[in-house]
């Protein structure tokens, strides 16, 4: 057992888990966040990505207690019902999933990558590695391709972040 | 998952000290390989030593004209380095051209350069393989050999190493520079770094136990026209089943290097010379010794196409 402290969604927490536990259980099991989905379990997925420190994360490829001092953002700390980030409100007007169940990794995965192209950072698809890249449809696909849909909303999932983005970008 | 005691290490020294305490540790940095293998009880650390609180995440230049990247540096970063995308493309390329972008924000340059096979045998522990456990077979051999080697096999394992970035340190000729548990460093040229499967296929590296990498070098930047090209069952997010890193230089000399191949990034120095004379000669060069099984020989042929694309979309980059 081992004691960690960490911001989740902007509450500070303090657990005392077993060293085995990833960040995905702790949050499932101990802090009952069950937004974050558990797909593969192995890094496959993406139905468990979270937000740690600014950068999405695969959260079932980590254990909690290597998360000491760190601030995690998961879906419930993106937004609320009441007041939607607008990826959330994006999703929901381009009808970006059907069951949901990959839904809230999408969701913090394309807010976190929507930064990732604002700092510059290049992608496989990315034409000239010397220069700022682009949101293009085939930068979306590509940047979001660890995040798999059983459902294959991706069309609506890509029409979504690109709303988004062409806001902010 | 084993229960494993946990320890946090704040300087190599304090590293080497935990690793010398501890027979049965571990180093843990990016954890997207090691936890998968963890759970799977594939690999079973006793003690596990997280090393990202040492100081070893940044990028410097060398005095001979090189970089110099800390252990810690994650892909992300490392593919968007400045100087990177500018002095040494195969690597920024070869680095997004792997995994996701959630698991190239945990996955650091050691990390990566230590990761296990991806062959299913060794994922599945109702299945021989002597790499998981030394005399109890090799499943692939005689089963699904699609993915795996061709050149450099043994009767023991022809399981390939999956690492896209390792192919590319392999053509700029990098360094890993690392410190034993006693203290002692050593510089391993990248080429020295990877073992062959031989009989000891357990053994994927020539990293002893308790030594940890600080640091991949490279020299100054090689110049030319630099590739990766990966070829994958999907377009994304997926292991290579040929992967070929270019450095062509515009008289036509270069390097080039193979991934998917081999249990090691395969580069055969002696082939480049038959750079000018083009993908075939150099393919048929490197591929000299292959002994692919029925279901792998498609990848000889893959190997020189692969090649030839690579080559044409350098003579593109050099118009
Ligand atoms: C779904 C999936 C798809 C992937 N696709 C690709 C792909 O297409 N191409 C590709 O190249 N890779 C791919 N990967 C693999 C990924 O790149 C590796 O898992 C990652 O690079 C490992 O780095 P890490 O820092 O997470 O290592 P860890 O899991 O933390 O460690 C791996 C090993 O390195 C050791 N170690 C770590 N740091 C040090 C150090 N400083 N000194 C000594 N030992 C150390 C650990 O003890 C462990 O044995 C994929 C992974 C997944 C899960
Ligand atoms: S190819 Fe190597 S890793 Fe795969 S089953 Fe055979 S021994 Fe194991
Ligand atoms: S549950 Fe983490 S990637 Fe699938
Ligand atoms: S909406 Fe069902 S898995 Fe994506």
């Amino acid at each position: 057992m081992s004691k960690v402290s960490l911001t989740v969604n902007g509450q500070a927490c303090d657990l005392e888990l077993d060293n085995r536990t990833t960040l995905l259980d702790a949050l499932r099991e101990h802090l009952h966040l069950t937004g974050t989905k558990k797909g593969c379990d192995q890094g496959q997925c993406g139905a468990c990505t979270v937000i740690a420190g600014g950068h999405r994360i695969n959260s079932c490829l980590t254990l909690a207690v290597m998360h000491q001092g760190d601030s995690i953002t998961t879906i419930e700390g993106l937004g609320t019902p009441e007041k939607l980030h607008p990826m959330q409100a994006a999703f929901v007007k381009c009808d970006g999933f059907q069951c949901g169940y990959c839904t809230p990794g999408q969701i913090c995965s394309a807010v976190a990558m929507l930064d990732e192209v604002k700092a510059g950072i290049p992608s496989h698809v990315t034409a000239d590695l010397t220069s700022h890249p682009q949101l293009t449809t085939d930068e979306i696909r590509e940047r979001m391709s660890g995040n798999i849909c059983r459902c294959a909303a991706y069309s609506n999932i890509i029409e979504a972040i690109s709303e988004v983005g062409r806001g902010e970008i | 998952m084993r229960p494993f005691t946990f320890e946090r290490v704040r300087t190599p020294a304090e590293a080497a000290a935990a690793a010398a305490r501890h027979p049965g540790a571990k180093f843990v940095a990016g954890r997207t390989n090691l936890l998968d293998l963890m759970k799977l009880e594939i690999e079973t650390p006793t003690h596990l030593i997280d090393v990202n609180g040492l100081a070893l995440d940044k990028i410097e230049p060398t005095a001979d004209g090189g970089l110099r990247i800390g252990a810690l540096v994650r892909n992300t970063d490392l593919a968007a380095d400045e100087r990177v995308r500018r002095d040494y493309g195969v690597l920024s390329r070869a680095l997004s051209a792997g995994a996701s972008g959630q698991l190239r924000n945990m996955a650091t340059t050691a990390g990566n350069l230590l990761q296990r096979t991806r062959c299913p045998y060794f994922y599945d522990t109702n299945q021989p393989c002597n790499k998981r456990v030394l005399g109890s077979g090799c499943g692939a051999i005689d089963g699904f050999s699609r993915q795996h080697a061709v050149v450099g096999i043994s009767d023991a394992c022809i399981a390939t190493h999956p690492s896209d970035m390792a192919v590319a340190l392999r053509v700029l000729d990098a360094v890993v520079e690392t410190v034993g548990p006693d203290g002692s460093t050593r510089n391993i040229p990248i080429a020295e770094f990877h073992r062959l499967p031989g009989d000891q296929p357990h053994i994927d590296t020539v990293l002893r136990t308790g030594e940890l990498i600080t640091a991949v070098t490279l020299p100054k930047p090689a110049g030319g026209a630099q590739i990766y090209y990966k070829v994958r069952d999907r377009a994304s997010y997926a292991f290579a089943l040929v992967s070929v890193a270019l450095v062509v230089q515009k008289d036509g000399t270069g390097r080039v290097a193979l991934g998917g191949v081999a249990h090691k990034p395969w580069r055969v120095e002696a082939a480049e010379a038959e750079l000018p004379k083009g993908a075939k000669a150099v393919a048929a060069f490197l591929l000299a010794d292959a002994k692919p099984t029925d279901q792998n020989a498609f990848k000889l042929k893959l190997v020189e196409r692969t090649l030839a694309a690579a080559l044409a979309q350098a003579k593109g980059a050099q118009l």
